[in-house]
């Protein structure tokens, strides 16, 4: 599904991802750990097709097509979804009008026909219950006023409502106490199926409990320095990042 | 892939819908301002000796003005002389029925949306008609009038009702109140009247659509409501013109009068021709309007979206003389390209317990200047005045501009105000997470610039709010960064 191959990008002049090499299943979780810095946020971010991001080398490709040359609203309409790390805020655009267009601009892009009021307030109704979330957050301006819990279940309400093929999520642990930590994981582990895979980008193996992943990667310095099942990432809850970035820094040297 | 920043620029680049002329055959004044121009105007309304030396009276005093220096505004001068102050299609007798109107008139109306036929209108919308200088037609106006309410031109007012006239005319905005509003009392053509009698509920929308068509005309309407007690009306004006790369001036005068217990509710969608990107072109639109809250209750309440004219000067006010009377203010500036606008609103509290509540969004683009002026004003004897003031704006790209100067002025220690502004950016961060839930960069600005809007655009009659979010769709296309 998502082939991505020695993948270089650079912000402002300093390169972040050097030569990162990805390769994703339908039906798989990966997950992505790494310590600050290593350009996880920055491959959650250049999948979805963020432009402050430079590709200068290397591709991405999904399902098939060169993602790149994709606009990021055709990657959204192309099954790409992105759980924000930090969501942002519309004022004076309720949760529901927004989600409401979101789903309605990608039924266009796949040729499907629009949703109406009546029928989109059926399908949130479900989603947002098993969330957990108060239906009064559908008539409130965009994560206006959300707490830091409550913007991360809003866009798993999103990742619900818009059923995409790859999900990418950036940190959607961070700040989440435990009680809406595994909400989350339930809302996630609801979707998972044959068709669609995730790339979960996380900090700490906390959040792999409860959303069991197929693959761990470990991410330093811009590129993927060891791969493995779930033992990895318990092997990095115990022993930190130190020894693969110490790993790291001599092959680098070596080579 | 486009950035959104181009999007925006190409948005900012739609062209205007409404600049088509309208071919018809008119009867206008040679340019120039002068006592025998005056006389000619008043003449041709057959008006009475009174309004003559009203007029007279202005014109003069106006001779001793000069032009206000003080808004955050600029243009080059304006040569009074160059502008025709009269011009009216030409259609022989004045039209009793609709029958009788130039079908061209009638098609220029259909285009710019606004069907004259009554049956074809929207359900409970009454329309005045006014192309240049004159009212063409008015709608409706057998069924209000069983009501025993006037709606009307303001030169039909003149000939049917000069005592109503003669008492009011003037009493909010005097001839002698400032530049703009001085030079409409001497040269004003048409407008509308209404007169809503006591205890009377108008059952629809009253609505003014004017139209400039001639060159190198100004137009000066002159718009006047009396609401009586306990009575209530909604009106709502809208105005277009045609592309030109000359200037014109509009400098309209509304004044509104509301009794005790009596509403009124006022709403603009102005949407003169901007000018184009480089800012050749476009309507002066130098504007005095309004109400006074004359008995206890009285409620005047201003609701306007400007997105059209190259220049925007205006601060439709409150004077809040009774007690317990309401003013508010509620407006969506919108500057693309070299557009400039100056407004914003006056409330001046005399009566105990008065109130107003003033929300102001100013969304500037392009190269668009952007400034809210606003003055409250507290009487010494205004025990309990509260205001709230509001003021957001919203820059979308990096080459325009926004400016607030609230001014506040309290005389009266039990008074409550509060003030409260906000700045912020369309930013890429807001466009991209549009982006990626599969809005285009066009959906993406126009719902953030109603989402900024939504508390002013509630505020507007159904049937209009709809349009205003087209037109600012329509206004901003072109322009995110």
């Amino acid at each position: 599904m998502l082939e991505i191959r020695n993948l270089h990008v650079r912000v402002d002049g300093h390169e972040i991802l050097k030569g990162l090499d990805l390769s994703v299943h339908a039906g798989e979780v990966h997950s992505i750990m790494g310590p600050n810095g290593s350009g996880k946020s920055t491959l959650a971010q250049v999948i979805a097709g963020r432009d402050l991001y430079e590709v200068t080398g290397g591709q991405i490709v999904y399902q098939g097509r060169d993602l790149l040359e994709l606009a990021p609203e055709e990657r959204a309409g192309a099954g790409v979804f992105l759980a924000f790390q930090y969501p942002v805020e519309i004022p004076g655009v309720s949760t529901s009008y927004f989600l409401k267009s979101a789903l309605n601009a990608v039924r266009r892009q796949r040729g499907e026909s629009e949703t109406d009021a009546v029928e989109f307030l059926e399908l949130v109704k479900d989603k947002i219950q098993a969330l957990g979330m108060d239906e009064r957050l559908l008539s409130r301006a965009l994560n206006e006023g959300f707490s830091g819990g409550e913007k991360k279940r809003n866009e798993i309400l999103q990742m619900a409502v818009l059923e995409p093929r790859l999900a990418v999520l950036d940190e959607t642990d961070s700040g989440l106490d435990i009680d809406a930590l595994r909400i989350v994981a339930d809302g996630v582990n609801r979707l998972r199926s044959a068709d669609r895979a995730f790339v979960v980008v996380t900090h700490y193996q906390r959040l792999l409990n409860y959303i069991v992943p197929d693959v761990v990667h470990v991410l330093v310095d811009g590129r993927i320095v060891r791969s493995g099942g779930r033992e990895l990432a318990l092997e990095l809850e115990e022993r930190g990042y130190g020894w693969l970035e110490q790993e790291a820094g001599a092959t680098a040297v070596g080579a | 892939m486009t950035t959104a920043h181009e999007t925006l620029e190409r948005w900012a680049r739609t062209p205007y819908k409404y600049g088509f002329v309208t071919d018809i055959e008119a009867e206008s004044v040679p340019p120039g301002l002068s006592e025998d121009v005056i006389r000619l105007i008043s003449g041709k309304k057959d008006e009475p000796p009174w309004l003559t030396e009203w007029r007279l009276k202005a014109y003069r005093h106006w001779l001793t003005m000069t032009e206000p220096r003080w808004p955050n505004l600029h243009y080059p001068p304006i040569d009074y002389q160059a502008i025709s102050y009269y011009s009216a299609p030409k259609q022989g007798q004045r039209p009793r029925s609709l029958d009788e109107v130039d079908p061209r008139l009638i098609e220029t109306y259909d285009r710019l949306g606004i069907p004259l036929e009554e049956q074809k209108l929207l359900a409970g919308v009454a329309v005045d008609a006014v192309f240049d200088s004159v009212s063409v037609a008015t709608t409706f106006k057998e069924k209000l009038a069983e009501l025993g309410i006037i709606f009307c031109s303001f030169s039909e007012a003149v000939r049917n009702h000069p005592e109503l006239v003669r008492k009011w005319l003037g009493s909010v905005v005097p001839y002698n109140d400032n530049f703009f509003a001085t030079l409409n009392s001497a040269v004003f053509t048409d407008g509308s009247f209404v007169y809503v009698p006591k205890g009377v509920r108008c059952p629809m929308e009253l609505s003014t659509y004017f139209r400039i068509n001639a060159a190198a005309t100004g137009q000066f309407e002159r718009t006047l409501i009396v609401a009586d007690e306990g009575s209530y009306v909604s009106y709502l004006e809208g105005c277009t013109a045609p592309m030109r790369d000359e200037n014109q001036l509009h400098a309209a005068v509304v004044e509104l009068v509301a009794h005790a217990d009596a509403t009124i509710k006022y709403s603009t969608i102005q949407n003169w021709y901007p000018g184009d990107e480089h800012g050749r072109g476009g309507i002066y639109n130098f504007v005095t309007k309004r109400g006074k809250c004359l008995g206890r209750r009285a409620h005047i309440s201003w609701t306007q979206v400007e997105t059209g004219s190259a220049i925007t000067w205006k601060y439709p006010s409150c004077l809040l003389l009774g007690d317990d009377s309401v003013g508010e203010f509620y407006s969506v500036a919108l500057t693309n390209h070299r557009q400039q606008a100056d407004t914003g609103t006056k409330m001046v509290h005399v009566g105990r317990n008065t109130r107003s509540n003033i929300v102001s969004k100013g969304i500037s683009a392009g190269r668009g200047q952007n400034t809210y002026r606003g003055l409250v004003r507290i009487g010494r004897q205004a025990t309990g005045a509260r205001n709230f003031t509001q003021c957001d704006s919203l820059l979308i790209g990096d080459q325009c501009g926004a400016h607030t100067f609230p001014y506040i002025d309290v005389g009266n220690r039990t008074a409550h105000l509060e003030h409260e502004a906000t700045t912020s950016k369309i930013g890429e961060d807001q466009m991209f997470y549009c982006n990626q839930r599969g809005l285009s960069k066009e959906d993406a600005v126009s719902m953030i610039v109603n989402g900024f809007c939504k508390e002013v655009l509630r505020e507007l009659p159904m049937e209009f709010a709809v349009e205003a979010q087209k037109l600012l769709e329509v206004s901003l296309e072109g322009s995110v960064g």
